[in-house]
C-alpha cells in the first residue's frame, strides 16, 4: 500500500533488494478470509452459528490483549476491565437512555481507552513491571467488579437485562436469536480489529511500542517517547477489548458484574493469545477458533456423561479444566503458540 | 564553539558520591577521550548526561540549551545520543529493522526510512548481517549496530560507551576509521568512554582523566598519559597495558 | 533508574535479607526496623481513631479490629506459603489459593466421616505438600527460568484444573464444616468464635513453625541460601532441584494447613480459595515479595485494613478496601512495607 512495499523493492547503494514486509500478505489474508466467512452462518446449523459467534467474541478480546501484552509487552491480568467497561457503557446508555448500541460500543471504546490511559500512566509513572504490573491491572479490574457489584449506578449484582424489542432492528442491533446478522456484525467488527492491529504495527507508533517492549531504555536512547506509545498501545487495546465487551452484551442480551469483570474474563482474554501465539496478528484468532467449539463439545459431554461418570450429569467446570490442561501444555511444550510455532518453522522467522 | 557543556555535576548512591563536581566542555566537531580506571564514573557521568539519570546538582548544556534533567528521549531529540557499553538490541528484530526505527525515530520520512537505514548499515560494515536477527549475533556485530542505531537518529553529539570493548585488534581499526569518518564527513561530535588507550591516544583531540568521581585531569593525549597523576590512578593499571 | 523490577532484583540479590531482615542488616546486629514499625503501628492507630470517628461506635470498631487481627494471622500464613515460593522460585504462584480450596474440601471430607476438622491437619498438610512436590517436579520444572510470564500461566492454568475439578466433582453447593463446641468468646466488648481464635493461634503457631524452620535448620539455611543466589547455592553443593520442590511444597502444605484452619469460618465452595488468593497477594506484596515476616505483618495489616475498610465504605465489599491499600501499596512502595528500601 505504501511505496515500501510495493513490488519493485527498493534498493540499497549496495544493489540488494530489502526483504519484503509482511503486512501487505497479512491484510490480503485478512479480506481472503473475511470474504470465505462470509456464508458461514448460511452453511452452519444454528447452535453451531452461535458457537462462531462466540470464537468472534473471544477473538476480539483477545486481539485486544495482545496488542497491550503481546506486542506492547505489558502482561496484562486485568483486561476484564475494559471488556465490562464496554459492555457496561453500552448496557447503561441502552438501558438508562435509550441510546444505540452503536453508539454504546463508540462510548465503551471511549471510556475503556480512557481508563486504560490512566491506569497505564499510574503503573508507567511508578514503574511497575512484571509481576507488579500483571497484579495491578488485576487489581483494577477487580475494584471495578466490586464497585459495579455495590454501586446503585449501574444495577449492583442484579446487572443489566437488554429489553427484548418486537422487531429486528440494524439500528438497535437486535435481531432474531438465529439470525445471521450476529455472526457478520461480529465478523465486521473482528476484521475491523485485525486491521487495525495491522496497520497499527506497520505505522510509527507500532514500530516504536515494539522497540520500547524489546529495551526501553535503548528506545529512549534512539530518542522514542517511550511512555507516549506506550499509553497509546494501551488505550487502543482496551477500546479493542471494549468493543467485544459491548458486542457481548447486545448478543447475549444480559450482564453483570461478575460476567463482565470477573478474573474469568481477563483469562478468556488471555487464552486465545497464548494457545494461538503470543505477540502474532493471527494468534488470537486461532486460540480462538481452537477455544470456542471446546465449550461446546464438554457441554455435551455434560449432558450425557460416558459410562461410569454419570453422576457428572448437570455439573460444569469441565470446559474450564479443558482450558487450564490446553493452557499448561502450550506453555511448556509450544510457548510460542500453535500460529507462532509453525511461522516459526516455516518461515524460519 | 562548545556544543556540550557540563557545570560541575554530582551524583551520589546511598551516600556514596559516584560523580562529584564534574565539569567539562566539548567543541563541536572534536572527540573527547574519557578515560579513568574501574569505577572511576565514566558510564554514571554517560547516564547523566544522556537524562538516564538524574543529577543531585550541576548543569548540563547542549547547543546553549539546558538540557539537565531531561528525560533520555528529550535528551535525543535535542541531538545527543548515547550507545550502551552492554549492546543492548532490539532483540525480536533483524538488523535492518533495528536500524529502520532509530531512523523514524530521529524523524526520518517513513517511506526512505529503510533505505536510510540499509545505507547505514552497509556503512557500518555490517552488511552481511543486514537481514538476520540480531539473537545470536557475534560481539562485534552487536557493537556495530550499536553504533548504526545510534548514528541513525542524527546526533550533533554521540556518546560512546566502550564502543571498542569485547572486539579483537583486527576488528578495531574498521571501528576506529568509522568514528574518525563521523567526525570528518558528518561532522559528529564524539564522546567517549575507552579503555584501550591505543584508540584513545589516536582519536582524541582531548582527554579527560577520571578518577574516584572526580574530574584528575585534563588535556591532550599525549600530555595526559605522562601525567604522574594518571599514572598514580592507575597504579598497577598501566594505562599502557590494554594497548 | 530504580523501578520495582530492579528493587525485584535486588531483593532477589539479596534474598537473605528478605527471608532473614536480621541477617541483611549484619552489621547493626539483630537491627529491627523499628521506625518502620513505628510507623506502621501509627497509622493503624490512626485507622482505628478514623473508624471510631466514622462509626461512633466503640464496640463496632473493638469487633471489628478482633475480627481483622485473627483473620489476619490466618492471611499471614497462606501469604508466607506464597511469598516463600515467590522468593525462592521467583514464581507468582496463582494457583496458591486452589491448594487452599482443595484442602477445605479435603477437611470437609474427613469431616463428614467423623474426624474432628483439627485432626484433618495431619492429612491435610502432608497431602498438600506431596501434590506441591509433584506439581513442582511434573510441570514446573519444566519451566523454572523461562519468562515470568510463562510461570504465571502455568500456575494459572494448574488453578483454573483444581477449582473447576472441585467444581465438577462436588458442584457449585456451598458446604461448611462445623467445628464441635464453637461458641462465641467474649474479647472486651467484641465477641469473636472460638473457632476464629483457634485459626488464628494455629497460624501463628505454624508460622512460628515455619520461620524455625528457615532460621535454625539446614534446610531452612540451604532454602535461604538459594533464595539469594541459586547458583552460588549450587557451587556450594546444594542440590538446588531439591530446594525448590521443597520450597514450593511447604508453600502449598502452609496454604493446606490455612485451609483446614479456616475451614470452620468460611463457606466452602471451589471458588473460595481464589478469594484468599488474591488477599494473599495483596498481603505478599505489602509485605515485600519473598519477605517471610513481612508477610506475617502484612496479614495483620490487610486483615484490620478489610475490617475498618467495612466501616470507611458501608455498603462495599470488604474486598474493596484491600484493594485500594494493595494499589496505594504498588504505587507508593513498591518493595513493600520491610522489603529493603531503594
Amino acid at each position: 500500500m505504501t511505496a515500501t512495499s510495493a513490488p519493485p523493492a527498493p534498493e540499497t547503494a549496495a544493489g540488494r533488494p530489502l526483504p519484503r514486509l509482511p503486512w501487505n500478505r497479512h491484510l490480503i489474508a485478512i479480506a481472503v478470509l473475511a470474504v470465505l466467512l462470509v456464508p458461514l452462518p448460511l452453511i452452519l446449523p444454528p447452535a453451531q452459528a452461535s458457537v462462531a459467534v462466540r470464537v468472534l467474541i473471544f477473538a476480539l478480546m483477545s486481539i485486544g490483549w495482545n496488542m497491550m501484552s503481546g506486542f506492547g509487552g505489558m502482561f496484562s491480568f486485568g483486561h476484564a476491565a475494559y471488556f465490562g467497561i464496554g459492555a457496561y457503557a453500552s448496557a447503561w446508555l441502552l438501558v438508562e437512555h435509550r441510546v444505540s448500541p452503536w453508539i454504546g460500543i463508540l462510548a465503551g471504546m471511549v471510556v475503556a481507552a480512557a481508563f486504560a490511559a490512566l491506569i497505564g500512566f499510574l503503573a508507567l509513572r511508578y514503574k511497575l513491571r512484571g509481576a507488579y504490573f500483571a497484579l495491578a491491572t488485576f487489581a483494577f479490574a477487580e475494584m471495578l467488579r466490586l464497585w459495579a457489584t455495590n454501586s446503585d449506578f449501574v444495577n449492583r449484582a442484579v446487572g443489566y437485562h437488554v429489553p427484548l424489542r418486537p422487531e429486528a432492528s440494524w439500528w438497535w442491533l437486535q435481531f432474531e436469536p438465529s439470525s445471521p446478522n450476529y455472526f457478520w456484525v461480529a465478523l465486521a467488527l473482528t476484521v475491523v480489529a485485525l486491521v487495525v492491529s495491522v496497520l497499527y504495527l506497520r505505522s510509527r507508533a507500532g514500530q516504536f511500542t515494539k522497540a520500547a517492549r524489546d529495551d526501553e531504555d535503548a528506545a529512549a536512547a534512539v530518542g522514542i517517547p517511550v511512555m507516549r506509545y506506550k499509553l497509546l498501545t494501551m488505550a487502543l487495546s482496551a477500546a479493542i477489548t471494549a468493543v467485544a465487551g459491548a458486542f457481548y452484551v447486545q448478543y447475549f442480551l444480559f450482564i453483570d458484574p461478575d460476567l463482565a469483570f470477573g478474573s474469568s474474563v481477563s483469562i478468556q482474554a488471555i487464552l486465545p493469545a497464548v494457545i494461538g501465539g503470543v505477540a502474532t496478528v493471527w494468534g488470537p484468532v486461532i486460540g480462538a477458533v481452537v477455544m470456542g467449539p471446546l465449550n461446546d463439545v464438554t457441554a455435551t459431554m455434560l449432558r450425557n456423561p460416558p459410562a461410569g461418570l454419570e453422576f457428572l450429569q448437570g455439573r460444569s467446570g469441565l470446559d474450564v479444566i479443558v482450558y487450564g490442561t490446553l493452557l499448561i501444555i502450550i506453555v511448556l511444550v509450544l510457548p510460542k503458540g500453535i500460529y507462532g510455532t509453525i511461522r516459526q518453522r516455516w518461515f524460519r522467522r | 564553539m562548545t556544543l556540550l557543556r557540563v557545570d560541575g555535576i554530582s551524583k551520589s548512591f546511598q551516600g556514596l558520591r559516584a560523580v562529584d563536581e564534574v565539569s567539562f566542555e566539548v567543541a563541536e566537531g572534536s572527540i573527547l577521550g574519557v578515560i579513568g580506571p574501574n569505577g572511576a564514573g565514566k558510564t554514571t557521568i554517560f547516564n547523566l548526561i544522556a537524562g538516564a539519570l538524574r543529577p543531585d546538582s550541576g548543569r548540563v548544556h547542549l547547543a546553549g540549551r539546558e538540557i539537565t534533567g531531561h528525560t533520555p528521549h528529550q535528551v535525543t531529540a535535542a541531538g545527543m545520543t548515547r550507545t550502551f557499553q552492554l549492546m543492548r538490541p532490539f532483540y525480536s528484530m533483524t538488523v535492518l529493522e533495528n536500524v529502520t526505527i532509530a531512523v523514524l525515530a530521529g524523524g526520518g520520512a517513513k517511506r526512505t526510512a529503510r533505505t536510510a537505514a540499509a545505507e547505514l548499515i552497509d556503512r557500518v560494515g555490517l552488511g552481511r548481517w543486514r537481514d538476520a536477527p540480531t539473537e545470536g549475533l557475534p560481539t562485534a556485530a552487536l557493537k556495530r549496530l550499536e553504533l548504526a542505531r545510534a548514528v541513525a537518529s542524527k546526533p550533533r553529539v554521540l556518546l560512546l560507551d566502550e564502543v571498542l570493548a569485547g572486539l579483537v585488534p583486527a576488528e578495531r581499526a574498521p571501528v576506529m576509521e568509522l568514528l574518525e569518518q563521523l567526525r570528518t564527513d558528518d561532522g559528529v561530535t564524539l564522546v567517549f568512554v575507552e579503555h584501550i588507550m591505543a584508540a584513545v591516544m589516536r582519536l582524541s583531540d582531548s582527554v579527560l582523566v577520571l578518577d574516584l568521581g572526580r574530574v584528575l585531569t585534563t588535556g591532550a593525549p599525549e600530555e595526559v598519559t605522562r601525567d604522574p597523576r594518571v599514572i598514580e590512578a592507575y597504579l598497577g593499571e598501566d594505562p599502557h597495558a590494554h594497548a | 533508574m530504580t523501578s520495582p523490577a530492579d528493587q525485584g532484583h535486588v531483593a532477589a540479590a539479596g534474598d537473605v535479607a528478605t527471608l532473614d531482615p536480621d541477617e541483611a542488616r549484619a552489621p547493626a546486629g539483630r537491627a529491627v526496623p523499628w521506625r518502620r514499625i513505628a510507623v506502621i503501628t501509627a497509622l493503624i492507630v490512626v485507622a482505628v481513631v478514623l473508624a471510631y470517628v466514622r462509626s461512633g461506635s466503640g464496640v463496632v470498631v473493638v469487633q471489628a479490629v478482633a475480627t481483622g487481627v485473627l483473620i489476619g494471622g490466618v492471611y499471614g500464613l497462606i501469604a508466607m506459603g506464597l511469598t516463600l515460593i515467590f522468593g525462592v522460585l521467583d514464581i507468582v504462584n496463582f494457583a496458591h489459593g486452589s491448594f487452599l480450596a482443595l484442602a477445605l474440601f479435603l477437611t470437609f471430607g474427613l469431616a463428614q466421616a467423623g474426624l474432628h476438622p483439627y485432626l484433618a491437619l495431619a492429612v491435610s498438610v502432608p497431602a498438600m505438600f506431596l501434590l506441591g512436590v509433584l506439581v513442582q517436579r511434573g510441570i514446573l520444572a519444566g519451566a523454572m527460568g523461562k519468562p515470568l510470564e510463562n510461570q504465571l500461566l502455568i500456575t494459572l492454568g494448574i488453578s483454573l484444573i483444581i477449582e473447576n475439578a472441585l467444581l465438577l466433582f462436588f458442584g457449585a453447593n456451598p458446604r461448611s464444616v462445623p467445628l464441635p463446641g464453637d461458641r462465641g468468646v467474649p474479647i472486651f466488648e467484641a465477641v469473636a468464635n472460638l473457632s476464629r481464635i483457634l485459626a488464628f493461634v494455629g497460624a501463628l503457631l505454624l508460622a512460628g513453625l515455619l520461620y524455625l524452620l528457615l532460621q535454625r535448620t539446614r534446610l531452612g539455611t540451604a532454602i535461604r541460601a538459594v533464595a539469594a543466589n541459586d547458583t552460588g547455592a549450587q557451587l556450594v553443593g546444594i542440590d538446588t532441584r531439591v530446594i525448590y520442590a521443597v520450597t514450593f511444597a511447604l508453600g502449598t502444605a502452609c496454604a493446606g494447613a490455612a485451609g483446614t484452619l479456616v475451614a470452620p469460618l468460611v463457606t466452602i465452595e471451589p471458588t473460595t480459595g481464589a478469594l484468599f488468593n488474591i488477599v494473599a497477594f495483596v498481603v505478599v506484596v505489602l509485605g515485600g515479595m519473598g519477605n517471610v515476616v513481612g508477610a506475617l505483618v502484612g496479614g495483620l495489616v490487610i486483615g484490620l485494613a478489610e475490617q475498618l475498610g467495612g466501616i470507611y465504605l458501608p455498603g462495599q465489599s470488604p474486598l474493596l478496601s484491600v484493594f485500594i491499600v494493595f494499589v496505594l501499596v504498588l504505587f507508593l512502595r513498591p518493595q513493600g512495607l520491610f522489603g529493603r528500601s531503594a
